[in-house]
This record gives C-alpha cells, sequence and structure tokens, in this order.
C-alpha cells in the first residue's frame, strides 16, 4: 500500500514536472497580455537543444541551460510578431508550434547524421539523492525524484512572489490589465511584454529538457506530444495564476497517475475509459471547483499606443 | 464574450487532446516538414530495364526504422539484380499520393509504399496505374486486394513468442511485463506472441511466470511509458518487452533507472540502453523487399495476394549479438526459432488463438 502511495507521487511528480515549466510559461506570458500557443513549439525546441548540448558536452546542466536560451530565441520570435509587428497572436502561436517542430527535426538530422533522434544523453539531470539502490532502499528509491521537479516548484514560488510582491509584478499585470493606464504612468507596455513573452519561451525550454534529460534522455520526434497545450489548459484552469496553474498540472498528473496504477492486470477497465481519466477530472474539477476563470482584460490584444 | 470564448476554446482543447491522446502518426505528420526537399527522385544504381520506387511514411528516408529499413533492403536488391531504384520522400500524408504519381511517371515498373497509412494512397494509384504493380508494407487489403498490388505483412508473434521465451528463462522474480501502444491487430501479435513465449517456457521450466500486460494508449507518451514500466519494476517484474513506439523509450528509460531489463521493438535497440536492453524483437522490412522485389523482377505474379512473412523466410528475428543474455538460453532459444521455423509450433496472434494455444499447453 505505501508503496502504491509512493509510486503514485513520484510518477505524479514525474508526470506533472515538464508541464509545469510550459504552464509557468503560459502564465508569464498571458499575465502581461500576450497569448502564447507557442508552448508546444518551444518546449519542442528546448526538448531538442537540451538532449544535443548535454549529449555532445555530457553536461546535463548545460544541456538545461541551451534549453531555455533556445526556447526564448523562439519566443522573440513570437515577440516580434506578436508586440512589435501586433500580429494576431493565435496565428503567431500556432506558428511557432510548427516552427519549433521544424526545426528540431532538421537540426537532428543535421547532428546526427539524417536522424530524427538523439543519441542518449550519457549524463542526465541528477535525482535529488543522486544514485541509490533500489534494492537497499526500495522507499528511498521511490521518492527519489529528479531535481526539476524541485526546480520546477522553486520556479513557480519565485514566480508567484514576483508577481503578486514586487513593483515588478505589478507593472506586468498592469500591462496584462490595463495597458493604457500602465503606458500613462510611464510603464513601457512593449518592453515589459517583450521580457514576458521571452520569458516565458525559456521557461517552455526548460519544460523540454525536463522531458528529454530528466524523465528520458534522449530526444525524438514524439518527445513533446501535447504537453504544451496541456500546460495552456493548466494555465486557464489555475486562473492565470502560479500557483493554480502548478496545481492544475499536478491534478492532471495524479489523474495519469491513476491511470497506470489502476491500468494494472488487477482491475478490469477498458484501457481506452481509464485513459479518459485525466481528461474528464481535469472538466470535472474545472467545473465544480475552479469556478469562473476570468483571463487578463488585455490579454491577445496587441497595444496600440493612444487607445484607451 | 471573451469569457465564453475561452472557456469554450479550453473544453475544445481538453476535450481534442482526450481524443487524440493517442495519435502519435497524426503528430509526426504534421512535423516532419523540414528535411532537404525534393522534387526529383533520388535514384542509385546504373540504369537497367527494371526500375523499382518506394515512397516513405513521414519519418523520413532516416527515421531509424522502417523507411531506412526499407530503403537498404532496396539498395540490397539493387546490388544484387542491377536494378535501378529510387526513393521519394513524404512529409505529410496529402504526399503521398503525389509522390506515387511521380514515380509511376518516371517509369518504375514496382512501386513500394512504406507504412499501413498508405493503404489508401497505394489503392487510388493502382487503380489509375493499372500497367503498374503497387505493393505495401504492413497492409493487406484481404479479399479486396487490386490485381496489380501486393500486400506485405509479416509475423510479429515469432520474434515475440522468441523473446518471450528468453524472458521467461531470465527472470529471478518470475514476472515479466508487456507494454503495449495501442491495442489493436498488430500489437496484439505482439502481445499474445510474448504471452506464449513466456507460457511455453514456464512449462518448459515447471515455474509458474506471469506476465504483466498493460497499455500506454499512446505510441508517443514517453512519461506514461515510463510510468507503466516503473511500476511494473516496482511491483517484482524485472524485464519488460514493449510494443509501443515511442512511449517504449519511456519504458527504456524506466529500465535504465531501475536497472533491470526491457525487451526492443521492431529493430534492434541495445543502442539505446546497452546494458538494459536484454534482447529486440526485430522486424525487417527490408529483407521482405528485397523478396518481393525480386520475385517480382523474375516475373512472378504476386498482385492480388497478400505475402506474409516470418522467421522462415528470415524477416523476423532477435539480433545476431545479445551480450545480456546467457549463453544457454541462446542456444534454447535457437531450438525455439526451429522449431517456428519448420511450424511445430504454431504460435497466437490474437486473445482467441492465444486461449486456444495454452489450454493445448496444458
Amino acid at each position: 500500500m505505501l508503496n502504491s502511495i509512493l509510486l503514485a507521487i513520484s510518477i505524479t511528480l514525474m508526470y506533472s514536472t515538464p508541464l509545469v515549466f510550459g504552464s509557468m510559461g503560459g502564465v508569464i506570458s498571458e499575465r502581461a497580455g500576450v497569448i502564447n500557443l507557442g508552448i508546444e513549439g518551444m518546449m519542442t525546441i528546448g526538448a531538442f537543444t537540451g538532449a544535443t548540448v548535454g549529449y555532445y558536452t555530457s553536461n546535463p546542466w548545460l544541456g538545461f541551460l541551451s534549453a531555455g536560451l533556445a526556447g526564448g530565441m523562439l519566443a522573440l520570435l513570437h515577440a516580434v510578431a506578436a508586440v512589435s509587428f501586433k500580429a494576431n497572436q493565435t496565428v503567431s502561436g500556432i506558428a511557432m508550434n510548427f516552427l519549433g517542430l521544424g526545426l528540431s527535426l532538421f537540426l537532428s538530422r543535421l547532428f546526427f547524421q539524417g536522424a530524427t533522434m538523439t543519441k542518449p544523453v550519457t549524463e542526465k539531470i541528477p535525482k535529488i539523492f543522486g544514485k541509490i539502490n533500489s534494492r537497499e532502499h526500495p522507499v528511498l528509491s521511490l521518492l527519489n525524484m529528479d531535481t526539476t521537479v524541485i526546480i520546477a516548484f522553486i520556479l513557480m514560488l519565485t514566480i508567484w512572489f514576483v508577481l503578486y510582491r514586487t513593483k515588478w509584478g505589478l507593472r506586468i499585470r498592469s500591462v496584462g490589465e490595463h495597458p493604457a493606464a500602465a503606458d500613462s504612468l510611464g510603464i513601457s507596455v512593449s518592453t515589459i511584454r517583450y521580457l514576458c513573452v521571452i520569458l516565458s519561451g525559456v521557461f517552455s525550454g526548460f519544460g523540454g529538457a525536463a522531458m528529454t534529460l530528466a524523465v528520458v534522455s534522449l530526444y525524438s520526434a514524439t518527445a513533446i506530444s501535447g504537453q504544451g497545450f496541456i500546460a495552456l489548459a493548466a494555465v486557464i484552469f489555475g486562473k492565470w495564476t502560479p500557483q493554480g496553474a502548478y496545481g492544475a498540472c499536478l491534478v492532471f498528473g495524479l489523474s495519469q497517475a491513476l491511470v497506470v496504477l489502476l491500468g494494472g492486470d488487477k482491475v478490469r477497465i477498458p484501457s481506452q475509459i481509464l485513459s479518459m481519466l485525466p481528461y474528464i477530472t481535469t472538466i470535472i474539477v474545472l467545473v465544480l471547483f475552479v469556478g469562473r476563470s476570468v483571463m487578463p482584460k488585455a490579454d491577445g490584444i496587441p497595444y496600440e499606443k493612444g487607445t484607451r | 464574450m471573451k469569457k465564453v470564448l475561452s472557456s469554450i476554446l479550453t473544453l475544445a482543447l481538453i476535450v481534442s487532446l482526450a481524443a487524440c491522446g493517442g495519435s502519435t502518426t497524426d503528430k509526426s505528420n504534421s512535423t516532419s516538414g523540414t528535411s532537404t526537399g525534393d522534387s526529383t527522385p533520388k535514384s542509385s544504381a546504373a540504369a537497367s530495364s527494371f526500375a523499382v520506387g518506394m515512397v516513405t511514411d513521414v519519418g523520413g528516408i532516416n527515421d531509424q526504422s522502417f523507411n531506412q529499413s526499407a530503403w537498404e533492403g532496396l539498395q540490397k536488391f539493387s546490388k544484387e539484380t542491377n536494378a535501378s531504384i529510387s526513393y521519394l520522400e513524404s512529409k505529410q500524408e496529402s504526399d503521398y499520393g503525389t509522390n506515387l504519381d511521380k514515380l509511376a511517371d518516371q517509369k518504375s515498373s514496382l512501386i513500394w509504399g512504406i507504412g499501413y497509412a498508405m493503404a489508401d494512397a497505394i489503392k487510388t494509384a493502382a487503380s489509375q496505374y493499372p500497367d503498374k504493380t503497387y505493393a505495401i508494407v504492413d497492409n493487406s487489403y484481404g479479399e479486396e486486394t487490386p490485381s496489380n498490388v501486393i500486400g506485405v505483412v509479416f509475423r510479429a508473434q515469432e520474434p515475440s513468442f522468441v523473446v518471450g521465451y528468453i524472458a521467461a528463462k531470465t527472470t529471478k522474480t518470475n514476472k515479466v511485463g508487456f507494454v503495449g501502444g495501442i491495442k489493436g491487430d498488430v500489437i496484439d501479435q505482439f502481445e499474445f506472441g510474448y504471452r506464449a513465449g513466456v507460457a511455453y517456457a514456464s512449462k518448459e521450466l515447471g515455474k509458474d511466470i506471469t506476465v504483466n500486460v498493460q497499455y500506454a494508449n499512446s505510441f508517443a507518451d514517453q512519461a506514461v511509458g515510463k510510468a507503466i514500466a516503473s511500476s511494473m519494476y516496482t511491483k517484482g517484474c524485472d524485464i519488460v518487452f514493449h510494443a509501443a513506439g515511442g512511449a517504449g523509450i519511456g519504458v527504456i528509460e524506466a529500465a535504465k533507472e531501475a536497472n533491470k531489463f526491457a525487451i526492443g521493438v521492431d529493430r534492434d535497440q541495445s543502442h539505446l540502453a546497452p546494458k538494459n536492453i536484454l534482447i529486440s524483437a526485430m522486424k525487417l522490412v527490408g529483407k521482405a523487399m528485397d523478396l518481393v522485389s525480386t520475385q517480382v523482377k523474375d516475373g512472378k505474379e504476386l498482385g492480388g495476394t497478400t505475402q506474409v512473412f516470418g522467421m522462415k523466410e528470415g524477416c523476423v528475428g532477435i539480433p545476431e549479438k545479445n551480450p545480456n543474455v546467457d549463453q544457454k538460453v541462446l542456444t534454447d532459444a535457437k531450438v525455439i526459432e526451429g522449431k517456428i521455423k519448420d511450424e511445430s509450433i504454431n504460435i497466437p496472434y490474437n486473445k482467441a488463438t492465444f486461449d486456444n494455444y495454452i489450454s493445448t499447453l496444458k
């Protein structure tokens, strides 16, 4: 029994961590008023860059940071389109998804002799207790989660602190709610938006790397398959707050863990029904417990100087 | 209005995610728009009267899987027979038809489609060019095979039986696992072949070895694959066989972390985790294509039939080098391979045949 509970916790955390990074990216960007539908693509380029740099340097941390950088660079493109050129943010975001995936596959073929898959990295991001023998410490080994789990949690706390306890956070939120008012008080709307969108890409990139450097150890074409969109749903689910989005990711991870644990041979539930569980749980929790979710007022609307 | 819109969007997102939780092919389809473009086929080998062309699936020619194996098979065929060969890469599903047309225009006499996703495209092309011969890997049209189309399928249950046998003889905990992608006829071959192999070996050993079976309901989600395998290893399995495509990468990762064994699929996957891949159940697409192409070139009428390839034809099997398997077990496995080849073991490929098999075993 204890083992099952611990296993559920470890699966929940493993599954939700890449989602948490992605959803933190979604929160920071949308709080500043820019919808980022390109999280999936930014996670993908991060996943690829992380695994590739990790493979060539044998240093997972360098891979992790480069992943953030790559995600940030892709996000910069989104920022240019969405903030400077006031393009439709939905379209631009979706374009980022294609670009992220396409670029990753293209570069992968370039670096790995035409293969759409990187080679496994020799060093993964370490676990919190390092390498321990599962036979000697069965309980401890179940609790031995990836360091990225902790990083994701700290990231959530940091974003919460910045958004609600600092001047910068107030500026970000005001730009997302009422950019004209913020502008009239001398806040540069486009600077804040640029910054937030780029950060959003950096976090998403981390999320991708959390997948390819911690959950598994290589990048393949299906490494990121829908996580970015689940992260976006988590943002809305969590009412555009970092703590809410974090919770939403955990709920999603937990229901995924239940699917895995209930899907063994003992319980006779068709696996197709079981695999709907995460999505059904999400909808039920959304309807029953979360209630009305209000997006930032200026979310998705390009800011034109002089408009009210 | 905006709120309504956003909530509808959320729901749509969630629902669509639920709906396509397992659509891996779609995923890779929309993605691979980047490989080096090619509107002219890449050809090799000197000109000869017989030309064979192939159209890849969206994975591209270097996918380290089916397409690559297919092209290697054709290259071998070309070396043996001096026929000219060429391929066209598909970037998305809509390319299938165009690529097939191009090859037909370029005087290929035999045109291959790689993967069951091309079933409809091949059928359409075959009716448009009745004088050409078409062949498709991993698809059988059954009774409705057009007279100029050859279906090529594999008895994946055979290598699965062998790896199941090896797993049962290697396990120390008497518990092994199977992780499938999405349940269906093809994955059933792997699952029931494997379970039959385990049952066969347990009878031989006089032991009771259980098989945990679980489906990821996805060929893409590596985290789910890893979670399932981790839970199997925690529950005492020490060997897990996967037939789950990309999700299987997660299974192999779980084996690495738990320091247990995983069994690879489709090709020798030992390079992914040299210490933790016990063995792989291989499907040699290229070999089958070489065989079929040679027969067609020699004028054999195969159109309208479905060709089934297995161990006897050398188109499925296990890798040659398996350092993680005990030498004695490998020798025993060779005997089993022999029995499969001379058909003295009838290997089940779905639930009904499996139940039947188990009852004969007792």
